[in-house]
């Protein structure tokens, strides 16, 4: 009887989400806001509230982040993290700042408190890699000049992210001051040691993990993430870091064909844990939050306009490249759910989940429609310099 | 001609160049093996104006396709070089007794003392075929050897 019933409504919400994926799909929008809506619509409150496994969803949105961060650290070499951080340090930092600090003013002024403001900050401040990425290629812009530095800020977030997610999970986890900086110093210790492992044993790992056939190498990788990302739990570093940092250990040296088959694990995985978030969401916390989301909203799609502006410019890209650049950086997505979902399982203000799932659905959907309206302001502008000097003469 | 290589973090490298007649041409290797072949807006020199995706044999194909003419350039060069050498490219014709048959059973340098150095089949060329390739009616044979070498060997093509 049990089994019947899980089985029944784990069938309904994966089938539900195949639906939803392929409506995203026909609109050429990224699947992730329409997977919180489906969470939000099936959740306690919703309009077909579904009594879901929770344990189970539970389970695998875990494995979901382990999984999207992990293949998200395959993606980046060790050599692509240091020698963005040498280029474009500056950027980064601008990036990281000019989008995070008015997130963690409203978190202030919402009084979620110092660790909410710093939750709020991680929020706003990181475009979703996955989202832009997959912009990027959907629109041919692969090849365009701009596009370096669109990535080299991805990289740099992602990377500041492996900073970030120790900080905020230590500090969630103390109770006073002395004892968050304690863990703070612990877990970034942690951290540095990872890293160096990654970066100096990264071919030994993955020749560990390397087996002749797909399937033995999947499991292997599969059970070292698993591992790792408790391990890191554990140590307040956080799982997804921990997930990362083992995805950038293996990424020089796993073959593409083993990276390939991980992914429709992340797809599964990375899908229930967007539905689980949405899930946990209660509908009714959403209305007085829309307001400051518009805000946050307004904001966040204007500083990384100028943040896009500047690394554009940087790297000696003309005004549409800038345009550009700037609008394919506006989604925010899985790393603003991943820091919500951290700040509410530690007990935050559930209102803080609420403005989260606000602002990223907004973004998901507004980031990739902008990108693609970038194109013909760009063009316009091009027009009218040609024009000018038409005229000029 | 400045060859400038980008790497793409997540994706692969870029390599584009900008051709004499001032077009900015490129290729996007991504890790997966496809490629995608970028032609420069003339316009906004940082957009592309089109964007084609090749599959790898589809980015191989092409890539022989714009290689071939070099190999053949390379070949008269080395004509030129080397006095009294000769390459010739000779046809398989339908009814040859080599069609279907292997360089091998040919023993075209044991008999003649030339060399087979490639072989073009349908726009597609072969470089050092081995003695086990069969020959197909259309082929051209490339054989570089003495004058009268490669005489002989389109008599050994056309009559066995």
């Amino acid at each position: 009887m049990h089994t019947a019933a899980l089985l029944i409504e784990l069938g309904a919400v994966i089938l539900g989400l195949g639906l939803v994926g392929r409506l995203a799909g026909t609109l050429g929008i990224s699947p992730v806001p329409l997977y919180l809506l489906a969470g939000l619509a099936f959740g306690a409150g919703g309009i077909f509230p579904l009594n879901a496994p929770e344990e189970f969803l539970d389970a695998a949105s875990e494995i979901g982040v382990v999984m999207l961060l992990l293949l998200l650290g395959l993606e980046y070499t060790a050599g692509d993290l240091l020698g963005n951080l040498r280029r474009q340090a500056p950027v980064g930092v601008l990036d990281l700042f000019l989008n995070g600090l008015p997130g963690a003013a409203f978190g202030l002024l919402l009084g979620y408190g110092p660790v909410g403001a710093l939750a709020m900050f991680g929020i706003t401040a990181v475009s979703s890699s996955g989202i832009v990425a997959k912009v990027l290629a959907d629109l041919g812009r692969l090849g365009n000049r701009e596009t370096p530095s669109v990535l080299g800020i991805l990289v740099l977030e992602d990377l500041g992210m492996a900073v970030y997610l120790p900080v905020l999970t230590a500090v969630l986890a103390a109770s006073g001051v002395w004892e968050a900086t304690g863990s703070v110093a612990v877990a970034l210790a942690c951290l540095a040691v990872a890293l160096v492992v990654a970066l100096r044993w990264g071919a030994v790992i993955s020749r560990f993990v390397s087996a002749g056939s797909n399937e033995v190498t999947l499991l292997r990788v599969l059970g070292l993430a698993l591992l790792v990302a408790g391990v890191a739990e554990q140590l307040h570093v956080s799982a997804a870091v921990g997930a990362f940092l083992l995805g950038i250990a293996l990424s020089n040296d796993l073959d593409e064909e083993a990276h390939r088959s991980l992914e429709p694990l992340r797809d599964l995985f990375g899908a229930v844990f967007f539905v689980s978030f949405g899930l946990t969401t209660d509908p009714s916390t959403l209305p007085p939050v829309l307001l400051p989301a518009a805000g946050l909203v307004v904001l966040g799609v204007l500083t990384k306009l100028v943040t896009g502006w500047f690394a554009a410019k940087r790297a000696g890209i003309a005004v549409p490249g800038r345009i550009r650049a700037g609008a394919a950086l506006v989604p925010r997505g899985e790393f603003s759910i991943v820091i919500a979902g951290l700040a509410t399982a530690a007990g935050l203000d559930p209102q803080l989940a609420a403005l989260a799932a606000a602002y990223v659905l907004s973004m998901a959907v507004l980031g990739p429609l902008l990108a693609r309206w970038a194109d013909p302001v760009a063009r316009r502008y091009v027009r009218r310099q040609r024009e000018r000097a038409a005229t000029a003469r | 001609m400045d060859l400038e290589e980008t790497k793409l973090p997540g994706v692969g490298l870029r390599h584009d160049f900008t051709t004499a007649r001032g077009r900015r041409i490129g290729v996007v290797s991504q890790r997966g093996g496809d490629r995608e072949l970028l032609l420069y807006s003339q316009d906004d020199p940082d957009a592309c104006h089109a964007v084609v995706d090749l599959d790898p044999d589809e980015a191989e194909v092409l890539a022989e396709l714009l290689g071939q003419p070099r190999v053949v350039e390379r070949l008269a060069r080395l004509r030129e070089q080397v006095e009294g050498l000769a390459t010739e490219g000779i046809y398989v014709e339908p009814g040859s007794p080599f069609d279907g048959r292997t360089l091998g059973d040919a023993a075209i340098r044991s008999r003649t003392g030339a060399s087979v150095v490639a072989l073009v089949r349908a726009g597609e060329v072969l470089p050092s075929p081995a003695p086990s390739q069969r020959f197909q009616a259309g082929d051209k044979v490339v054989v570089v050897g003495t004058q009268e070498g490669v005489r002989a060997t389109a008599d050994v093509l056309a009559n066995g």
